[in-house]
């Protein structure tokens, strides 16, 4: 078995970047999420991996980095939390318009404004429906553990190279600082450049007289090529909602009653979810691991079983505008939300569950 | 004679580098970036090095620049041009990189991102187009717009109070430790061009010597905004620009 | 097996590492483990806590409201986490600067004069593995074995050299325990 190391999902973050194949982080510090920047500069990966690690001016630079690094055919990736979000989100929606693959990591906390440093979950609007300007979409990924962290830069990177998008980590303040034990993943190479060139012929690698330029851009003023692009990218996000759903159940087979809920709250539900069953309740636990595409097919499937459904987030009811859209009106579709980076606990959660079903 | 036998090898005096697509230019006559355009793609064409030039494309009039020079491109948002230089060059060391900015992508809303590239130093070059005015969205005041100029957004002349001094965004890059070149120049007459072109020329070989960033600033005419002929145009910067904007080298070591 | 516990005091006071090498002593012993601190400026100067969970089973959710075990280092600590430990569950704490000692009794209460006995070994900054032994004395959840490895993990290797003033430490710890309220 390879070795076990205990580390928080900020650090899980950074060595699942080196160890990937990644060849380029650009960052700028914010709480909470500062280790992953943190680890890389003192792992040192320019010196074994040749990965690049660049703390930027600000988050508009660095997402813009991206953006350059990414023309190039290169896996980039950068991390931030909510406030720096916001700033990336004109660069994001260029990223999806030039149609580029990177990775954004968003350890969220707390907002509006400058908000709290403590956890939150109020950026899934921003992160699954846009966020920046125009019609696009990201594959979001919310990582519930700090292995969970590790994995999901290589599948985040596995799927912005499929979709040729950027693929974003939603994590949170309490999955992005709680230590947990990591299996480090066997160690991949960096893409060589004749690699990208072959597997990437569209990235600014260099005109040879053997190919016509490449011109990496979002712009196209001709109406007719403008929306035939919007199209390409809505075949493209129906494919990854075809595709790329992800999902866990945990004791939904029986369940009349369902809870909803990502990240670090899905963790706190889970353990609701053992209370409710000792007290033989039927409850169980929709834990959506893919934000955007979401899992509106299994919610569909589920319904007819359920008698409610239950979105616990840390906002004031984001995700659940995505239950209620596939629950369709067809049972009452609950909510419990904290905020001001309050975590509640098992027993809060299932005080509200208990709460909600006797209305 | 027919026009027919005038055309031949031995007769040409005069040839457009195949670096310059043959692509009409979307820019106003008597503009200047065609010109820069063309002195650009020479250089590369001339150092041999059209295989390894990245160029980055600003939001401005500009932004075509991809139809006209022959390499590979990458257009970016308004002002951030020197962030996506910076992954590039970085990611691909080997590689010559620039980027192609106006006065407003790089002095007003690209102020951080030109900065910090050029203070850490990156080995890229960067062509400033200088014509005090936006020229793409309609004549509107730029940082480096006259005291007194008139444009869609100052109609009455850019008053001070109002709107500050002009911002002499090179000198402020001449004193950055990170560039290694630092020149203003102009393409108004042939003896411009050909100084500018050697400017350029210089740029791009310090980026292979790793020596820093290499800034050349073109003070130019935008004659459709400023509302003048081409010559006049012309004759209103040299009065007007070259006091504000003198030409030369700030910095070369 | 499955332990909760709660390690609560002033920033500075090795709470948070204090956490971290019993959590790497839980994965060497084949455990799982979560380490869940509170973070943000009130960890500069102000109160710390980190909550440690060790179990044979998968861990779902790191944040409680309950404890096993509360670990107090503090007035402040010990007025907020004493009565979320479980009946039946364990209370440590260090008597200085307590002014108002814990009045539960139906959990068991024991003190470690952590920062005394740190000062007389000659070690003050093994403070928190003095508090470590006090801890492990009554709740052997980790064999000793597996601290001096966890020890070695989650300190750098250019400390190594303390590791058996550590242990001195935590062997203190073990010996100097006073029990309050026994069930």
């Amino acid at each position: 078995m390879a070795e076990q190391i205990l580390m928080k999902g900020n650090e899980a973050i950074a060595h699942a970047a080196i160890r990937c194949g990644c060849d380029g982080y650009f960052g700028y510090p914010i709480t909470p999420q500062s280790e992953i920047m943190e680890t890389l500069m003192d792992e040192q990966p320019w010196e074994t991996t040749g990965m690049v690690v660049l703390q930027a001016e600000s988050e508009t630079s660095s997402i813009n980095m991206l953006y350059g690094g990414a023309s190039c055919g290169k896996k980039v990736m950068t991390s931030s939390s909510s406030p720096g979000l916001s700033l990336m989100c004109e660069g994001l929606s260029y990223l999806a318009g030039a149609e580029l693959p990177c990775l954004v990591v968003n350890v969220v906390r707390g907002g509006p404004g400058l908000g709290t440093i403590q956890p939150g979950q109020g950026d899934y609007f921003q992160a699954c429906k846009g966020g920046g300007h125009g019609d696009y979409r990201m594959v979001v990924l919310a990582p519930a553990s700090a292995q969970e962290m590790y994995d999901f830069v290589d599948l985040g990177f596995e799927l912005a190279f499929k979709y040729r998008n950027p693929s974003m980590i939603l994590a949170d303040g309490v999955v992005g600082q709680m230590m947990e034990k990591v299996e480090l993943r066997p160690m991949k190479s960096r893409w060589t450049n004749e690699e990208i060139v072959k597997n990437m012929p569209w990235a600014t690698t260099g005109k040879t007289p053997a190919r016509k330029q490449n011109v990496i851009t979002s712009l196209a003023l001709d109406a007719a090529v403008h929306e035939r692009l919007n199209h390409t990218l809505i075949e493209k996000y129906k494919r990854m909602e075809d595709e790329d759903v992800r999902f866990e159940s945990i004791q939904c087979e029986d369940a009349e009653h369902v809870i909803v809920a990502y990240g670090c709250m899905s963790r706190i539900c889970e353990s609701t979810i053992e209370m409710a069953r000792k007290e033989g309740i039927k409850l169980g636990l929709l834990r959506p691991i893919t934000l955007f595409p979401f899992p509106t097919k299994e919610i569909d499937r589920m319904v007819p079983q359920l008698k409610s459904m239950m979105s616990v987030e840390l906002s004031t009811g984001q995700m659940l505008e995505d239950v209620k859209l596939a629950v369709n009106g067809r049972i009452p579709v609950n909510f419990y939300g904290r905020l001001g980076g309050i975590v509640p606990s098992p027993e809060e959660v299932f005080e509200a569950f208990k709460k909600s079903i006797n209305n | 004679m027919d026009v027919k036998d005038i055309i031949k090898p031995e007769n040409r005096v005069y040839a457009k580098t195949p670096v310059l697509t043959s692509t009409t230019m979307h820019y106003c006559p008597g503009c200047s970036h065609g010109t820069v355009h063309k002195l650009i793609a020479e250089v590369i064409e001339e150092m041999g090095i059209q295989e390894q030039t990245i160029g980055i494309s600003p939001v401005g009039c500009a932004v075509f620049a991809y139809n006209y020079i022959d390499i590979d491109w990458q257009q970016a948002a308004h002002g951030r041009a020197p962030a996506l230089a910076t992954a590039t060059k970085r990611l691909h060391p080997e590689k010559y990189v620039f980027t192609y900015q106006g006065d407003g992508d790089l002095a007003s809303i690209g102020t951080a991102e030109i900065m910090h590239a050029c203070n850490r130093g990156e080995n890229i070059v960067v062509i400033f187009i200088n014509n005090a005015i936006y020229g793409m969205t309609g004549g509107q005041m730029a940082p480096t717009t006259l005291i007194g100029m008139k444009t869609a957004t100052s109609p009455y002349g850019r008053d001070p109070k109002l709107h500050g001094q002009p911002l002499k965004i090179t000198n402020l890059i001449a004193q950055l430790e990170g560039t290694c070149y630092v020149t203003r120049q102009s393409v108004h007459n042939a003896a411009s061009a050909r100084k500018t072109k050697r400017a350029i020329r210089k740029a791009f070989e310090n980026s292979a010597l790793g020596k820093g960033t290499s800034f050349v600033e073109v003070v130019s005419t935008c004659n459709s905004g400023w509302k003048l002929s081409p010559v006049k145009a012309n004759e209103w910067m040299v009065e007007n620009m070259f006091p504000e904007y003198p030409m030369g080298d700030l910095k070369d070591r | 097996m499955k332990e909760e516990i709660i390690i609560a005091g002033f920033g500075g006071q090795g709470v948070l590492s204090m956490g971290k090498i019993l959590a790497y002593s839980g994965i060497i012993q084949g455990q799982e483990v979560t380490w869940m601190p509170s973070y943000g400026p009130e960890m500069r100067g102000g109160t710390a806590n980190v909550t440690v969970i060790l179990s044979d089973k998968k861990i779902s959710s790191p944040i409680l409201s309950r404890f096993d075990v509360a670990i107090i280092l503090n007035q402040q600590s010990l007025d907020k986490f004493e009565s979320a430990v479980k009946p039946g569950g364990l209370l440590i704490y260090d008597p200085n600067g307590i002014t108002k000692l814990p009045q539960r009794k139906d959990i068991t209460i024991c003190s470690i004069a952590a920062v005394d006995i740190a000062a007389e070994i000659g070690n003050s900054k093994g403070y928190n593995m003095v508090v470590l032994g006090s801890y492990l004395k009554l709740r052997p959840v980790v064999t000793m074995e597996n601290v001096i490895k966890g020890l070695k993990k989650s300190i750098p290797e250019r400390h190594h050299s303390l590791i058996p003033m550590n242990e001195k430490a935590i062997a203190a710890g073990m010996d100097r325990l006073v029990m309050h309220n026994i069930l």
